[in-house]
């Protein structure tokens, strides 16, 4: 950092070290969008995958129940002898189309309502308030638990709870964020000049929103599919017939006893993998849109 | 201090409308569930073979036959009594069993709440002063794991290695099978608290560490910081004296906002461990249709929740000199 | 007398970065000579975002991580290497800064002062210190807001003198703070100096560098364009950069006149001269390849390669 050295030398040495440098960022520059493109990649993977072998997934036979991981079935058998690694794959597929489903719902929800807070004056505003933390008040996992009662569990429950639980701190960003930007200068000079609220909003704040919504998305999924699954595990959530990795786990834990370890640990190792994916993806899209907001 | 009282007032005017609102929104949802309570509680056969006054009966003691109105304003004027209706599956005043259950969870959520936090601090104070180091990597990298993990399948794991291969601690049940309630000892209950406690510890520290990193790290590139620096103050006593003294009071502001977080963890991790808190109580209810108890039990954990949000709010005044002495003055 | 600071050809870079990761470097002091000797006051001059903050950074040695800096800093004759700096800054190297934004919201004045110690000894020189500046022992129980700016800047200047300094730097030590109180912090500098300190006094305002300094150095987008004695602003025939004498026709006493266009910010002028852009003498010369270097004019310096030209045209406008 503090160096003593002579002049001209110096010079040299730096026109050499800011060309590596330039080279080092293009890099990492590169480095990302690999990144984005590998990982949307082997998350549309295992979407498709999970599909396709969820016919094998449900193949029921007992001549291999309870197999320890092999060759053969590299995530082992459950007491039906279906397929560990056929069952975990139809259920990360099932959890990302839900986690895809319910982050773009409640996605939808934090826009609209923390949009609303702003443009139609105090007392929406004071409502929409209220209800964000009326919602923050009840625990996430209760709160799904009631949504998801409330429509008979299942799917629909789950996709409902999941959905209308996370919108509100995505909401309250937008909302810090559109108060700032009304009082930005040529969006006060837009509404001296006559433009409407609405349109001042569509043309000039939405745009603005742009990254910290789209990063706000992607983060929600993690969320959402950490929520889906633990709702599921519960027995709120999907039902014991479908493929899904909280109902695996679910199942796994009255084998836990007998040394089944298997049964718990890929399917759940695997979940955290796609979690851990999709948490990287978003912080990544961020760092590309923002980069002052990330302390490194 | 009359700013202050008129302060707290306001809070909590507005934590009782919100309690309220919690109160309604449940009470709704749970009306709203075509789950028929009598179904799943009763079973489909048990029903056919009963006679037209039975199931009336029982559709009376299940409140199916009231009017939803009608029931939530009998349980408000009730509620004001300080009666919470009785639990239809512990057939016991639901007070009483909220009481019991979180006697049971409340050791296990102060003592993961106070762990967490204290581990979350320190991680984020170590990481925020390494800043682009390998602690700083580490930590940051064992955050983005932990907060990607589902809090019970790390309690399943947990379980897997500690109580089924180890065999150091229980695999469930606080009370042993074939052993009185009463003959449990304080030495046992511990044990079985510890397994909750650790995976609830474990998972709550990603946030609290995230936070105080970042902070951190504007701390040390304050202006009083570079002083402090150019006043050749070691980088250790910079990041004692000054960091921590600036990072403690968000830290501990964000850990009573996040009282959340554990309790919704507590019901994941109390059910993988058997453990009869108000989280296995919680998961009881819903799954049962025992509308009194679960509507108790979530307005008593939002009750928490907003207490603990009330605590940060009022804890800036008390801490801050700023505003503990601007309102000893006004 | 030997120069208590030394300082040749100094330049500090830094690193910035751009949306999307791209990394850009800017040299944001470039080629910066000065010596200041005990007892002396030397003003460095330029508008603010010249860089002349990371001067006093840079001395110090906590400049922050992504900068790195070249050429010489010597401290009473030896070299100033990071391990020294960190060794002398707090007992004989001090900064006073700008303001209250400077010290730990948090903690009590008189824990700051003290840097964490609590022996006798350092109680009773913090005690002694905000006493020369005539403020009494209450004060070590009052929190940063609860100072006003005069107290706060004189509680800054008593952070210093509770050791002996042998070199002071002040970072634009008096703004926000009317003429007269500006001046009576100023003349605590001189007390300082008198008593065998050397001051480096870092500041935009020419008046104020001109009523306390002895050597006034003025700062042009990270260059150094001009160095001067202090008398030799008395008479504008005396200076020797353009830039300067459009300063001196800048101060209200010489005619208020407001200099024609804006300073390139720090870094941003790669080759030839700062100042090409807003100087009327300009040659093609000037705006060539490289850094146009310093010479020794007139007994003081100068960064200009044709001095005497804009001479001849300031001798025509006055």
């Amino acid at each position: 950092m503090r160096s003593a050295r002579i002049l001209d030398k110096g010079i040299k040495s730096r026109t050499i070290r800011k060309r590596r440098r330039e080279e080092k960022d293009t890099n990492r520059r590169l480095q990302t969008i690999l990144f984005l493109v590998a990982a949307i990649v082997i998350l549309t993977a295992v979407t498709v995958a999970g599909v396709m072998t969820e016919g094998y997934a449900a193949e029921t036979d007992f001549s291999r129940r309870n197999l320890a991981p092999d060759l053969q079935h590299p995530f082992g058998t459950d007491w039906m002898g279906r397929d560990m690694l056929a069952r975990t794959l139809a259920g990360l597929s099932l959890s990302i189309r839900i986690g895809v489903l319910t982050a773009a719902v409640s996605a939808a929800v934090a826009l609209l309502l923390g949009t609303a807070s702003v443009v139609f004056g105090r007392k929406a505003d004071a409502v929409i308030s209220w209800c964000i933390d009326l919602v923050m008040g009840i625990p996430h996992i209760l709160l799904v638990m009631l949504i998801s009662l409330a429509c008979g569990r299942g799917f629909a429950g789950v996709v409902a709870g999941v959905s209308l639980s996370h919108w509100p701190s995505l909401a309250r960003v937008i909302r810090g964020e559109l108060i700032q930007l009304r009082q930005a200068p040529y969006i006060l000079a837009a509404e001296k000049m006559g433009v409407s609220k609405l349109q001042n909003i569509r043309r000039h704040m939405l745009p603005h929103l742009l990254p910290q919504f789209l990063t706000g998305l992607i983060l929600l999924f993690p969320h959402a599919i950490l929520h889906e699954s633990s709702v599921t595990f519960l027995g709120f959530g999907l039902s014991s017939e479908q493929p899904a990795i909280g109902v695996i786990l679910s199942e796994s834990m009255q084998y836990l006893t007998t040394g089944k370890w298997w049964l718990a640990l890929f399917p759940g190792a695997a979940l955290v993998i796609v979690v851990i994916l999709f948490a990287m993806l978003g912080e990544r899209v961020r760092r590309l849109l923002d980069p002052s907001s990330v302390h490194e | 201090m009359k700013h202050r009282l008129q302060f707290t007032g306001k809070k909590l005017i507005r934590m009782i409308l919100l309690l309220l609102g919690v109160s309604i929104v449940t009470f709704l949802l749970m009306c709203a569930s075509p789950l028929d309570p009598l179904q799943t509680n009763v079973g489909q056969a048990a029903l056919g073979t009963m006679s037209q006054e039975q199931i009336a009966k029982l559709e009376a003691y299940w409140g199916t036959d009231t009017p939803p109105l009608e029931r939530y304003i009998g349980w408000l004027g009730d509620v004001l009594h300080g009666d919470f209706g009785t639990s239809l599956l512990y057939r016991q005043p639901v007070l009483t069993v909220i009481g019991q259950r979180l006697a049971g969870s409340f050791w296990l959520l102060l003592s993961a709440w106070v762990i967490s936090g204290v581990l979350g601090l320190t991680m984020g104070v170590i990481a925020g002063a390494c800043r682009g180091r390998w602690p700083d990597k580490l930590i940051k990298g064992y955050c983005l794991l932990i907060s990607s993990t589902p809090a019970f399948w790390l309690a399943i794991l947990l379980l897997l290695v500690f109580a089924v291969w180890l065999g150091w601690f229980p695999i469930g049940l606080s009370v042993p099978v074939g052993m009185d309630a009463a003959a449990v000892t304080a030495a046992d209950r511990l044990r079985h608290a510890v397994l909750p406690a650790l995976t609830l510890s474990i998972t709550g520290v990603a946030n609290i560490a995230l936070h105080t990193r970042e902070k951190m790290i504007d701390v040390l590139e304050s202006d009083y910081v570079l002083f402090a620096r150019a006043r050749g103050e070691s980088e250790a006593s910079i990041v004692l004296r000054h960091g921590l003294r600036n990072v403690a009071l968000p830290a501990i502001t964000l850990q009573f906002a996040s009282v959340s977080e554990i309790i919704g963890g507590s019901v994941l991790v109390e059910q993988v461990f058997s453990y009869p808190g108000l989280g296995q109580a919680a998961v009881t209810a819903g799954l049962g249709s025992d509308l009194p108890l679960l509507l108790g039990i979530t307005v008593v954990t939002a009750a928490i929740v907003f207490a603990g949000n009330l605590i940060a709010d009022l804890l800036y005044g008390v801490v801050d000199p700023k505003i503990r002495k601007g309102a000893a003055r006004g | 007398m030997e120069p208590i600071l030394q300082i040749e050809h100094l330049s500090v870079y830094f690193t910035q970065y751009e949306r999307g990761f791209r990394k850009k470097q800017l040299a944001t002091v470039k080629d910066l000579s000065l010596e200041i000797a005990p007892g002396q006051i030397v003003a460095v001059v330029g508008a603010s975002g010249s860089g002349k903050s990371l001067l006093a950074h840079s001395i110090l040695g906590i400049l922050p991580y992504n900068s790195h800096v070249e050429g010489t800093i010597r401290y009473a004759g030896q070299m100033l290497t990071a391990e020294r700096a960190k060794e002398l800054r707090g007992r004989e190297i001090f900064l006073i800064p700008q303001g209250v934004t400077y010290l730990d919201p948090l903690m009590k004045v008189g824990a700051q002062i003290r840097k964490g110690r609590k022996d006798q000894e350092i109680r009773r020189r913090s005690r002694a210190a905000l006493e020369r500046y005539g403020l009494g022992a209450d004060t070590e129980e009052l929190y940063p807001f609860e100072l006003s700016g005069g107290m706060a800047r004189r509680v800054l200047i008593a952070s210093a003198v509770t050791e002996k300094p042998r070199l002071i730097i002040a970072d634009e030590p008096t703004p926000g703070l009317d003429a007269r109180a500006a001046k009576r912090i100023l003349s605590h500098f001189r007390e300082l100096a008198d008593d065998g300190a050397g001051v480096l006094f870092i500041t935009h305002d020419l008046e104020l560098a001109l009523s306390v300094a002895d050597v006034v150095t003025v700062f042009y987008a990270g260059e150094t364009i001009e160095q001067a004695g202090t008398e030799d602003f008395a008479c504008v025939e005396n200076l020797r950069h353009p830039y300067t004498r459009a300063l001196w026709h800048a101060m209200p006493e010489h005619g208020f006149k407001a200099v024609e266009g804006t300073q390139p910010y720090a870094g941003t002028v790669q080759t030839g001269c700062p100042y090409a852009a807003q100087c009327p003498i300009c040659e093609d010369d000037c705006r060539a390849e490289g850094q146009i270097p310093l010479t020794a004019y007139k007994g003081g310096t100068v960064r200009c390669l044709h001095p005497e030209k804009g001479e001849k045209y300031d001798a025509g406008r006055t």
